[in-house]
C-alpha cells in the first residue's frame, strides 16, 4: 500500500480520473476549486475532456450530453452551484443517464459562506430536482473514503444509469491526510459503448434520451419503473460503518465529517465509562433505516450529530419510531464541532437518561 | 410496349421519418424538419448525427427525425450539445431551438457556445412568439405586437426591445457562420436550404459555431391565416430582422452559403 499525502479537493478530482472519467465540466466555487484546477491539468494531459462552463447550470447540462454519448461524465461543486444544477439533475434522473456529482458543502443558506457545512443534506438525500426520484448519496468521512466512494460512485451510475452523488463538506475537500489512490482503469472502448448511447443511428433505429412522457399514464409508469429501480437500490446499497456499538447503550448517528469528529467524543466517553458507540451511515440514500431500528431495540438513547439544524434526525426519527429518546446536537453556518461540545451532549444524554431511569 | 423510365424527383428524405407531426396547419416547423433532413441526406450524415431538441413547440422533434436525439431542458440545448460533441468530437451534433429557448431562457447557453465557437450547428426557428405555452411575448416579438402577454402590443417601454440574435452572435469571434434567412416563400425557402447545407459543412470542417436562423410563422398564435401569416413575416419580421450573413468564416469558398438568390 503506497501512502500520499493528499488533499481532498484534488483526491476526488485524480480518483474519478482512475476511475475512468472521461469527461469533466465545472464552474469554480469555493470550497471544491482545487477538484476543476486538478482536471484542467490532468484531463487534457490524458486526452480527455475538461471544460469549464459558463455557469454550474451549463456545466450540469454539459455532463448530461456527455453522459448521452455514453462516456463516464462528471461535475463536482459546492452547495449554491448545486442548487442552479437541480433543474439538470432532475433531467438526469427523469432520461436514466448516469452521472457523478460530488457536492463539497459550505455555509449558508443564501451565498453562505466558504466553511464546511452539511446545511444540504436535505436537498441533496430527498431528491433536489422537480419530481419523484432519488439519487445515490455516499458520505465520506476521510480522503480516502472520499477517494474510495468517488470510483464507487461511477460504477454505481453505471450499474443503475442513475444519478450518484458524493456528498462531503469543505473539512474534506480542504484536509490533506495520507491516503491511497486506486490503479488507473482502462477507458471504455467505443464499441462498449452503452447500447442506448447517442452515437448516430448507424444500421439501427435512432435512440432517444428524453424525458419527456406526455401522457400522464406513460409518465407513471416511467415513475414506477424508477420506484422499482430504488427498491433495489435499498435492498442492495445501503452502507454504514459503526464504531463500538457491540456494547453499547447510548449511540450516536452522524455522517460524513460530522461522525468523524463524534468518533473522538466518543472515545473520550468510554473513557468516562459511558457505553456509547457510533454509527455512521455511508450511503444516506438509501438510508440505513433497519440497522438504526435495530439499534433502538439495542440502546437507551441516542444523540444525532449533525453541522446543520437538524435535517438528518429526521431519518433517525422515522427508523426509532420513538422507542427511545431521539436528542440532537448541531452547528450551523459554517461551524464544525468540537470534540468536547459533542462529549458534552453525550453527557447530557448520558446523565438525562440515568435521571430518568432513577 | 414502349419502355418507361420512371424518375424520382421527389421523396421523403431518409433523415425523417413518415410520421405526421403535431404542428398547426401553416406553421413553417415542417418546412424547416424537411430541409434539415434533406440536408443530412445530401451530405451522408444522417448515420453519424445526433440531434438535440428544445423546449417549446419543436419538443417534440426526436419523433420526426430518423436520427438520434436528445431532449434538452428549456434553453439548455446548447448546453447538453457541447457535451455530446466534446465526447464525440466525431460526430455531427445540432440543436435545433425557438425564439424562447434560444434568445430567453437560454441566452448564457447560447452566448457561451458561440464564443467558444463550439463545433455544433444550430438551427433557429424565430417566430416572435411563445407557441407552446399558447402566444406570449418572445425576446423576438416586435414592437406594438400583440401577444397574451402583451395584449395591447408590446410597449418597448415596459418591455424593451427585441432581440437580434444574429447581430449579437456574430460579435463573437467564435463565430464561424452566423445567416438569418426566411421561409416565407419558395425562393427563401432555397435559399435557407442552401445555408443549412453550408452551416452543416462548417460543422464538417471543423471551422466553429454555425447558427441559421429562419424566419417562421405561427399562424395559431398570431391569430392570423398562414397565407396571412407568411404575408406578415414578410411585411413584419423582415424589416426588423434583416436577412443575410452576419458572419462567413474566411475559409468558406466564396459564395458558399451566400444570400444570393440559387
Amino acid at each position: 500500500m503506497t501512502l500520499e499525502l493528499l488533499e481532498g479537493n484534488v483526491a476526488f478530482a485524480e480518483a474519478a480520473i482512475r476511475a475512468g472519467c472521461q469527461a469533466y465540466f465545472g464552474y469554480p466555487i469555493t470550497p471544491q476549486t482545487e477538484a476543476l484546477e486538478h482536471m484542467a491539468k490532468r484531463m487534457p494531459e490524458l486526452g480527455r475532456v475538461f471544460l469549464q462552463a459558463e455557469s454550474e447550470v451549463a456545466a450540469i447540462n454539459m455532463v448530461y450530453g456527455a453522459a448521452c454519448a455514453g462516456v463516464r461524465a462528471m461535475t463536482s461543486s459546492s452547495s449554491p452551484g448545486v442548487s442552479l444544477m437541480m433543474e439538470g439533475l432532475s433531467y438526469i434522473a427523469g432520461s436514466e443517464v448516469p452521472a457523478v456529482l460530488v457536492d463539497v458543502m459550505r455555509g449558508g443558506p443564501g451565498l453562505g459562506n466558504i466553511a464546511p457545512s452539511q446545511g444540504d443534506y436535505n436537498q441533496i438525500v430527498k431528491g433536489g430536482g422537480h419530481g419523484d426520484y432519488r439519487p445515490i448519496v455516499l458520505a465520506p468521512a476521510t480522503v480516502q473514503e472520499l477517494i474510495d466512494f468517488t470510483c464507487l460512485a461511477f460504477d454505481l451510475a453505471d450499474k443503475y444509469r442513475c444519478i450518484v452523488i458524493v456528498l462531503t463538506d469543505g473539512n474534506l475537500g480542504q484536509m490533506m491526510e495520507p491516503a491511497e489512490m486506486p490503479p488507473m482503469q482502462p477507458l471504455r472502448a467505443i464499441d462498449q459503448l452503452p447500447e442506448w448511447a447517442l452515437s448516430g443511428a448507424d444500421g439501427r433505429k435512432p435512440n432517444i434520451i428524453s424525458s419527456i412522457y406526455i401522457d400522464p399514464n406513460q409518465e407513471e409508469i416511467f415513475n414506477r419503473k424508477l420506484m422499482a429501480k430504488q427498491a433495489v437500490i435499498e435492498a442492495n446499497e445501503i452502507r454504514f460503518r459503526e464504531f463500538m456499538l457491540e456494547d453499547a447503550d447510548l449511540a450516536v448517528v452522524a455522517f460524513g465529517t460530522a461522525g468523524r469528529i463524534a468518533q473522538s467524543a466518543i472515545r473520550a466517553a468510554r473513557e468516562d465509562g459511558i457505553r456509547v458507540g457510533l454509527l455512521r451511515p455511508v450511503s444516506l440514500y438509501p438510508y440505513p433505516y433497519a440497522r438504526i431500528s435495530e439499534l433502538a431495540a439495542q440502546v437507551r438513547g441516542i444523540l444525532v450529530v449533525e453541522m446543520n439544524g437538524g435535517q438528518m434526525i429526521e431519518d433517525v426519527r422515522l427508523a426509532v419510531q420513538g422507542r427511545v429518546p431521539v436528542e440532537f446536537y448541531g452547528r450551523m453556518g459554517g461551524v464544525t464541532p468540537l470534540p468536547d461540545e459533542i462529549l458534552e451532549a453525550i453527557r447530557q444524554l448520558h446523565a438525562g437518561l440515568a435521571a430518568r431511569a432513577g | 410496349m414502349t419502355d418507361l423510365v420512371e424518375t424520382l424527383i421527389y421523396q421523403r428524405p431518409q433523415s425523417l421519418l413518415p410520421i405526421h407531426t403535431h404542428y398547426c396547419p401553416g406553421c413553417t416547423h415542417g418546412i424547416a424538419h424537411r430541409l434539415v433532413a434533406e440536408v443530412l441526406d445530401e451530405l451522408a450524415l444522417r448515420p453519424i448525427t445526433i440531434g438535440v431538441a428544445p423546449v417549446g413547440c419543436a419538443v417534440f422533434a426526436y419523433n420526426y427525425f430518423n436520427v438520434d436525439f436528445a431532449e434538452a431542458a428549456h434553453g439548455r440545448a446548447p448546453a447538453m450539445a457541447t457535451g455530446l460533441k466534446r465526447a464525440s468530437p466525431d460526430r455531427i451534433v445540432f440543436t435545433y431551438q425557438g425564439d424562447g429557448d434560444l434568445a430567453s431562457i437560454g441566452a448564457a447557453e447560447i452566448l457561451h457556445a458561440a464564443g467558444r465557437g463550439e463545433n455544433i450547428t444550430v438551427i433557429f426557428i424565430n417566430n416572435a412568439i411563445y407557441g407552446m405555452t399558447g402566444g406570449q411575448m418572445a425576446p423576438t416579438t416586435l414592437p406594438g405586437q400583440r401577444t397574451t402577454s402583451t395584449p395591447n402590443g408590446r410597449d418597448v417601454e415596459l418591455h424593451g426591445m427585441p432581440l437580434k440574435m444574429c447581430e449579437v452572435l456574430s460579435q463573437l469571434d467564435g463565430s464561424a457562420y452566423i445567416v438569418r434567412r426566411s421561409l416565407h416563400d419558395v425562393p427563401n425557402i432555397r435559399r435557407a436550404k442552401k445555408a443549412i447545407r453550408t452551416a452543416f459543412e462548417v460543422q464538417q470542417k471543423a471551422l466553429g459555431f454555425s447558427m441559421v436562423e429562419l424566419l417562421s410563422s405561427c399562424p395559431t398564435n398570431w391569430g392570423i391565416p398562414p397565407q396571412g401569416a407568411l404575408d406578415w413575416i414578410r411585411e413584419h419580421m423582415l424589416p426588423a430582422f434583416p436577412l443575410g450573413d452576419y458572419r462567413v468564416h474566411p475559409a468558406l469558398a466564396p459564395g458558399d452559403g451566400k444570400s444570393s438568390a440559387d
